[in-house]
């Protein structure tokens, strides 16, 4: 036992992608957690006095507008990304898996209704799609990730989706059908263990796009409203005085780089060690 | 068609179940309650839902698509006026990005794992983590406030365009890039081929007549699907370099609630989408006899 | 009578892989006369399709290393350019696949795939499309005229593996390499396939190496036979000579495992065991894990092929050396 565990580390080890990932996103996560010992003022604290200071001893990442310390505010920004992240991929996992395994075990109408639901997300704009979902739901994060998870369900939908429809029909779940298992008892513990290894690469696969994405929303005015700390309304906020104090655009931008490029490692990493297969896509 | 018709109905939905009295967009908010009703009535507002969707189809049909409760004009003069900032913009940039990003493709396809491919493939891999706004804002800062070439944002002349070119160009490239390297790579292991080599046609002959036309099926349908995208796309570079394109005039009436023209804008967009996976097909079934024998049979 | 073609000199093939290396092909020699059918038999995985490549440089390429020599009418394969391999392949070799539905492109008409090589002899276009056309003829293509102008989609898969025996003999090659043509096919179009390549032999007195599992096919068509197993060449001789009187353990099993019109035996027999995979070279018999007969030797020391009779050579310890 103890063994295989040993071997499993060892493999994780080997692999440069997962390795520098994990201690990317392991930083991330720690400065989140202990946000309020790391940064040296309360993100929100005005100085009007300290206006677009630039990074210093005092304010590592400089001042903002609003006097505000730019390093500690892209410090507590950590924490809504990893929110977003977590929020996000939870909702796109419930209502992607919901659908798929739908889709792949009833077959027949459910599968064409939801396929052609699935097919009609797929083929509309992400950003676009959102902005609508957004408009009818409102501004603010908590809306802006469920919009974006709206959206993006489908390529969980898709993969699960094929992979029921390619399970459904092996001996194990013959089996137990033959044992009277119900259908929702065939889903849940037949076919769905056997998904999850794809379905941990993909939402890692897909995470840096719900960060991203949410981001974006942020960016454009639609997401998090001031005086959040959130690194997308930061850029944004930062374009309006780029000529004035470069330094508030730049530093949130980077830790959104450093996070999302983390991730992506992390999920190609996982690609690799979990599921081979997928490598050629 | 089927598809439009859906979109449609889903935006026009989208008004109706806003929160909030549309008619409170429209007027003051101390108008009295009659008054109100009445303006609700003239709009028509106070009909039942589907007599509305009713008629607004009807207009967008006949070209009309309403009048923005903001601007107080017609939408699609509103939109006329806008059309031709985001057109250049998607026009541009899709170009420039496919001139870029396809040979660049082949070449990493043929000279896989060489030391190019790998600089491509990591450069492309690192795009995809850094947002489009962020890299907005960073040309901004180098090549207009520190170096002063081009400005900073505006729609004056051809000089506007370059920064919001580059920007769709570089985070859209990576995209495009991967997907034509792995479908020439895919052909390349065709058996067919490997025939080609067998009949004794020389290398050059092999890769124009064999992998690239092949290989450009699957690429033309990456065009057309990636317009949609780009259009998206749009919307935020227009936000960050101050081009008053579809995109801004999308994002500002989602911000002051401006119904008629978030309805007409998400429409357009959608038949767009619609016409460019109808285009694709027809391309594809150009290319390609074995989609030509099933689109002629009339099953798809 | 018989003049030599082409000859395999100690030709190895190993693959880089994750783990090292896999040894696909080791060691093999065989040589083929001009107007001969020569063919190679084994299991799934020995190695056979491999050689048939690397004769053509055909493989996958990047992560293979050959060593040994492929002398095609006195010249080394292995040492062409790039542009004597263009004029050699199609010109002088041709070579037929297994799979003829993914082996023609689709995209082009039949008649236009095969004038392209055609073409490439400097004829004008008048004249390949004639040739095309009478080529269709050869190869019994019903419909001719009009078949010239079909997609490969719209071929059945007999009428696509046709096309492709015409299109590698539109060339007149002196070689063709036929790698299991009949492999993909229905047993009904396996025979015409068969009949077309027998009649299309001796009409252009062409040499035929034939990669194939089917023993029955081998019997049918071939002069002289190379069995192979997990890479290497493990006896080789007159087809007639090693149908009557098998060396080596494993082509005794194998014929002990063919189905046999005479005897009712019911249930065929079979070898136990699967193909090696083999990744380190260490001394010994591949075979010896399986060999009914295998001493110790057998496990310890690389067995060299031994001369048996005129033209056979086997490869085992076991031969040569008193009885089994």
């Amino acid at each position: 036992m103890s063994n295989k565990f040993k071997e499993t580390v060892h493999e994780c080890w080997k692999n440069k992608n997962f390795m520098i990932g994990f201690v990317i996103l392991l930083s991330v996560i720690l400065v989140a957690i202990f946000a309020d010992f790391i940064a040296p003022y309360d993100y929100a604290q005005q100085n009007v006095g300290d206006r677009f200071e630039k990074p210093s001893g005092d304010f590592w990442f400089g001042t903002d507008e609003l006097g505000r310390d730019m390093f500690s505010r892209v410090v507590y920004g950590s924490r809504i990304a990893l929110w977003v992240a977590f929020l996000g991929g939870s909702l796109q996992l419930v209502i992607g898996v919901a659908v798929g395994l739908a889709c792949g075990f009833f077959g027949k109408w459910v599968d064409r209704v939801l396929s052609f639901m699935t097919d009609l997300t797929w083929c509309i704009p992400g950003t676009i799609l959102a902005l609508a979902v957004v408009t009818l739901i409102g501004k603010g994060l908590t809306n802006t990730v469920i919009a974006i998870s709206l959206v993006a369900w489908a390529s969980y939908a898709r993969t699960v989706r094929a992979k029921t429809l390619s399970l459904k029909n092996m001996a194990f779940v013959e089996t137990g059908k033959a044992f009277g298992e119900s259908n929702f008892s065939l889903m849940v513990r037949y076919i769905l263990p056997n998904i999850i290894p794809s379905l941990i690469v993909m939402v890692s696969l897909n995470l840096p796009g719900t960060i991203m994405s949410t981001t974006t929303l942020s960016f454009l005015g639609l997401g998090s409203q001031p005086p959040s700390p959130d690194w997308g309304l930061a850029i944004s906020k930062g374009i309006e005085n780029i000529s004035r104090a470069p330094w508030l655009s730049i530093f949130p931008g980077l830790a959104l780089v450093y996070t999302t490029f983390g991730f992506n490692l992390l999920g190609e990493g996982l690609r690799d060690l979990l599921d081979p297969h997928m490598k050629s896509q | 068609m089927v598809l439009v018709i859906c979109v449609s109905f889903l935006v026009f939905s989208l008004m109706y179940m806003m929160p909030g009295d549309p008619v409170d967009m429209v007027v003051d908010r101390k108008v009295s309650l009659e008054r109100k009703a009445e303006i609700a009535h003239e709009l028509g507002y106070d009909q039942p839902f589907f007599t509305q969707y009713k008629n607004w189809v009807k207009g967008v049909i006949h070209g009309d698509f309403g009048r923005s409760t903001r601007y107080k004009s017609d939408v699609w003069d509103l939109m006329g006026a806008r059309i031709p900032y985001s057109l250049k913009l998607c026009g541009w940039s899709l170009v420039i990005e496919l001139l870029i990003a396809l040979p660049l493709g082949l070449l990493c396809a043929m000279k896989k794992d060489g030391f190019f491919d790998r600089f491509t493939v990591n450069f492309s891999l690192l795009m995809t983590a850094v947002p489009a706004f962020w890299l907005g804002a960073l040309f901004i800062l180098l090549f207009a406030v520190k170096l002063g070439w081009l400005p900073i944002s505006g729609y004056s002349g051809i000089k506007n365009y370059i920064l919001p070119v580059a920007t769709t160009v570089l985070s859209g490239m990576g995209g495009t890039l991967r997907i034509t390297k792995t479908e020439v790579l895919e052909v390349f292991n065709e058996k067919y081929v490997t025939t080609a080599y067998a009949k004794g046609l020389p290398k050059r002959t092999v890769m124009i007549k064999h992998v690239l036309r092949n290989a450009l099926v699957l690429v033309t349908t990456l065009v057309f699907m990636s317009i949609p995208w780009l259009i998206s796309g749009a919307v935020v570079i227009e936000k960050i370099f101050g081009l008053p394109g579809m995109g801004n005039l999308l994002l500002n009436s989602i911000i002051v609630q401006d119904m008629p023209v978030v309805q007409a804008v998400l429409l357009l967009i959608a038949i767009l989408t619609v016409i460019c996976n109808l285009i694709s097909d027809i391309v594809m079934g150009i290319l390609d006899p074995r989609i030509r024998v099933s689109l002629s049979g009339g099953d798809n | 009578m018989s003049e030599e073609l082409l000859r395999l000199e100690n030709l190895s093939i190993d693959y880089k892989v994750k783990d090292g290396y896999l040894s696909a092909v080791n060691d093999v020699n065989c040589v083929v006369n001009k107007g001969e059918v020569f063919a190679i038999v084994g299991e799934s995985g020995c190695g056979k399709s491999t050689v048939a490549h690397s004769i053509m440089n055909l493989l996958p390429g990047g992560n293979e290393e050959i060593s040994g020599k492929i002398i095609f009418k006195g010249k080394d394969l292995r040492e062409c350019t790039r542009q004597e391999m263009e004029a050699i392949r199609g010109k002088e070799i041709g070579m037929i696949f297994q799979n003829p539905l993914d082996s023609l492109n689709p995209v082009y008409k039949v008649g236009d795939q095969m004038a392209e090589a055609i073409l490439l002899d400097k004829v004008d276009k008048q004249e390949a499309w004639n040739r095309v056309i009478k080529l269709f003829k050869d190869v019994k293509m019903p419909d001719a005229e009009e078949r010239v102008n079909s997609f490969p989609h719209e071929l059945s898969g007999g009428m696509r593996q046709r096309v492709m025996i015409a299109m590698m003999l539109s060339r007149n090659p002196e070689l063709l390499i036929a790698d299991e043509p009949t492999t993909a096919l229905d047993v009904t179009i396996e025979a015409q396939i068969l009949q077309i390549m027998k009649e299309l032999k001796d009409k252009f007195n062409t040499a035929i190496m034939l990669i194939t599992h089917n023993f029955g096919l081998v019997a049918e068509i071939a002069d002289k036979i190379g069995i192979m197993y997990a890479g290497e060449m493990i006896e080789s001789g007159d087809v007639f000579e090693i149908f009557a009187h098998p060396t080596h353990p494993y082509t005794q099993l194998l014929m002990q495992a063919l189905p046999s019109k005479t005897k009712a035996e019911g249930r065929l027999k079979t070898i136990d065991g699967s193909v090696p995979r083999i990744t380190e070279k260490k001394p010994g018999c591949r075979f010896a894990n399986r060999c009914p007969y295998a001493k110790e030797i057998c496990f310890n020391e690389n067995p060299e092929a031994v001369f048996v009779g005129e033209g056979h050579y086997c490869r085992c310890h076991m031969v040569g050396k008193e009885e089994k």
